[in-house]
């Protein structure tokens, strides 16, 4: 086990590469010239150059990568070009918003969409049941952005219960923190939620034809027990696959979540630098990303292991 | 007063052809600390007999009806509360597969502890060191380490002992084995049955035994109960069943078992079959429903169904002509 995870922790390293040189390349052919974007309207051809110059531009494709995964691995993401500040400052500053975003919305979806599976599988064919696929269907279907402006206007707008937009950071209290994201973790949950919902019914579907299932009623076992106990933790392995996978999407969702609803996280950072051509803060978020999802696939292999004692590293 | 009867007892599924009688009026008794074995082909109605009397059978498509009495009780009438006090506490079963009856993801101390916990009221503690008794009363070496294990980790033959733990636990008075032995190998089903017949005297429980091996039947059983195509058609005695079956069917099924000394070479001593299929159970037949594949049927035996009679002391056959000594002995 402990071999396995640190085999698994070294694999991510070449991971990591690739994905490096996708995130250096990706914006080195990018159209647009940073240099021309700084040295603005009035610029000569001489300014541009300049700063060119200045910003290591002109040096070779691969001696910039080079140095660049050199500083990366000493901690440094570069400085941003339009705030001269280091880009893990600007990481950090903004990470907490987008780290209680996606937590809260994590907690939501999970304890939201897996009893509804459950509950559907095990009413399959009823009105609830129905009711359930049809919410994950819409869930599927309308855009997080819709979902979030529709939500802002009924209960932030209309009914008042809710701020329309804004974070609080969590040390100013949790209700006032939690306040500002119950909407947007419902918008950007929506989809999240169909999608564990599901998997979560349709693997339950199957292991409740099992035969233990019909041992665990033999015993004597109450509905709650058979469903929570012996049914879903051989369900487990699917649905917390599903939720892996869905935390990919999740990232992408936060970037839109945070534009909707004015939240100053990593989202509203990437989506301004890709506005301005801020590359290295660019690449440092992507990267950021990238890391967080190579890290969440890493504990969800390792987590197989605790619901299923037939899987083995 | 018996520890089970079974009244009329018709277990029906509606399906998109009709319904299917898979139990159709078939009525049996079981005494305290009796073994009674109800035998039958594949698809006559024996597994879902042993099913409905837990109420193991989801409803709908299943419909049961007629009237199940545990200890003067009625179990149709029972509530959900009430079933769930008796399943696996006074009434208990062991099924056919023991490589998929056994939860993966539990440990088998888990599993046993379960129904301690759940019936007894033991707490955690005391339910795993009853589990371990429970293993060690079933004949599993190395208990207190084999409580940890996951069912993955044994044998065919261990998990069914670990079957077997989990339905005695609670010392049930009534044990239901649907066909516990024929997952199993020959030397494993062997010794299967001398445990379940050693724990039967120890734990007093009765048991209703489902089978199609007559081998089984004659090694534990006190009483026969025959079935074919949801009906009881023969119940007699252990030895009565044997030495002078009344049904043809009943005939049919002990003629087609070899013969410790006959050889099994040369057309003298081939096996008999019986031809033909079980009926379908989606039609009603009007007349026998062995009529179709017996070799003594006449137009009454298509016309009338024959009512069980007793033919000899506590044996009982549905056969117009099973009184007739001698013709049927063919």
């Amino acid at each position: 086990m402990f071999a396995y995870i640190v085999r698994r922790v070294l694999a991510t390293i070449p991971v990591m590469a690739i994905v490096a040189l996708f995130v250096f390349s990706l914006l080195y052919i990018a159209p647009g010239d940073p240099a021309a974007v700084i040295a603005g309207d009035q610029a000569t051809p001489d300014d541009v150059e300049r700063i060119r110059a200045s910003l290591g531009l002109d040096r070779p494709y691969l001696v910039r990568f080079g140095a660049w995964v050199w500083d990366i691995a000493r901690g440094d993401l570069g400085v941003s070009i339009f705030t001269n500040l280091p880009v893990s400052t600007m990481i950090q500053q903004r990470i907490e918003p987008t780290l209680s975003l996606m937590i809260v919305t994590l907690i939501l979806a999970i304890t939201v969409a897996v009893p509804m599976g459950v509950v559907a599988a095990w009413r399959q064919g009823t009105t609830i049941d129905r009711a359930v696929m049809a919410f994950a269907v819409l869930g599927f279907s309308v855009p997080v952005f819709v979902v979030g402006y529709m939500l802002a206007y009924i209960f932030a707008l209309e009914l008042d219960w809710l701020p329309v937009q804004g974070y609080t950071p969590f040390s100013r209290g949790f209700w006032p923190w939690l306040q500002n994201l119950i909407l947007p973790a419902i918008a950007l949950g929506s989809v999240y939620i169909a999608l564990i919902a599901r998997i979560t019914r349709a693997t339950m579907l199957e292991v409740l034809q099992q035969d233990y299932i019909r041992t665990a009623k033999a015993k004597g076992l109450g509905q709650r027990a058979i469903l929570f106990v012996h049914a879903l933790k051989n369900a487990a392995v699917p649905i917390i696959t599903i939720i892996g996978i869905g935390l990919a999407g999740l990232i992408g969702g936060a970037v839109v979540t945070e534009s909707v609803f004015a939240i100053p996280g990593l989202g509203r950072l990437t989506v301004d630098a890709i506005l301005r051509r801020d590359y290295p803060v660019i690449q440092g978020v992507v990267l950021l990303f990238s890391f967080v999802y190579v890290l969440v696939n890493l504990a969800i292999d390792l987590a197989y292991t605790l619901f299923d004692p037939r899987i083995r590293y | 007063m018996a520890l089970l009867e079974v009244d009329a007892l018709q277990t029906h599924f509606r399906t998109p052809d009709g319904i299917n009688r898979a139990v159709d009026g078939v009525s049996f008794h079981v005494n305290a600390g009796e073994t009674l074995a109800i035998v039958g082909e594949s698809g006559c109605g024996k597994s879902v007999t042993a099913m409905s009397i837990l109420r193991l059978i989801p409803e709908p498509p299943g419909k049961i009806a007629g009237a199940i009495r545990f200890n003067g009780k009625n179990l149709l009438e029972a509530t959900d509360k009430e079933m769930r006090a008796i399943r696996g506490n006074e009434i208990s079963m062991i099924f056919q597969e023991p490589m998929t009856s056994l939860n993966p993801v539990l440990t088998v101390g888990r599993q046993i502890g379960e129904t301690l916990r759940l019936h007894q009221g033991l707490s955690a503690q005391a339910a795993e060191d009853r589990a371990v008794e429970m293993l060690n009363l079933v004949g599993i070496p190395e208990a207190k380490r084999r409580v940890r294990e996951y069912p993955h980790q044994l044998s065919g033959g261990m998990r069914q002992r670990v079957m077997i733990a989990i339905a005695l636990a609670c010392n049930p008075k009534l044990l239901i084995a649907d066909e516990p032995t024929t997952a199993l190998d020959v030397t494993i089903q062997a010794q299967i049955l001398d445990l379940m017949r050693d724990l039967k005297h120890r734990v007093g429980a009765a048991i209703v035994l489902i089978t199609h091996d007559l081998g089984v039947v004659a090694e534990v059983a006190e009483r026969v109960v025959v079935m074919y195509a949801g009906k009881k058609v023969e119940e007699a005695p252990v030895h009565a069943l044997f030495n002078r079956p009344r049904h043809p069917y009943t005939q049919g099924l002990l003629g087609s078992v070899p013969k410790l000394g006959s050889s099994l070479t040369g057309e003298a001593t081939r096996l008999a079959e019986i031809p033909g299929l079980v009926p379908s159970l989606k039609q009603k037949i009007p007349g026998c429903v062995f009529a179709s594949r017996c070799p003594h049927a006449t137009d009454l035996c298509t016309a009338i169904a024959p009512a069980l009679e007793e033919k000899a002391p506590g044996h009982v056959a549905a056969c117009h002509y099973a009184l007739r000594e001698g013709a049927l002995a063919a």
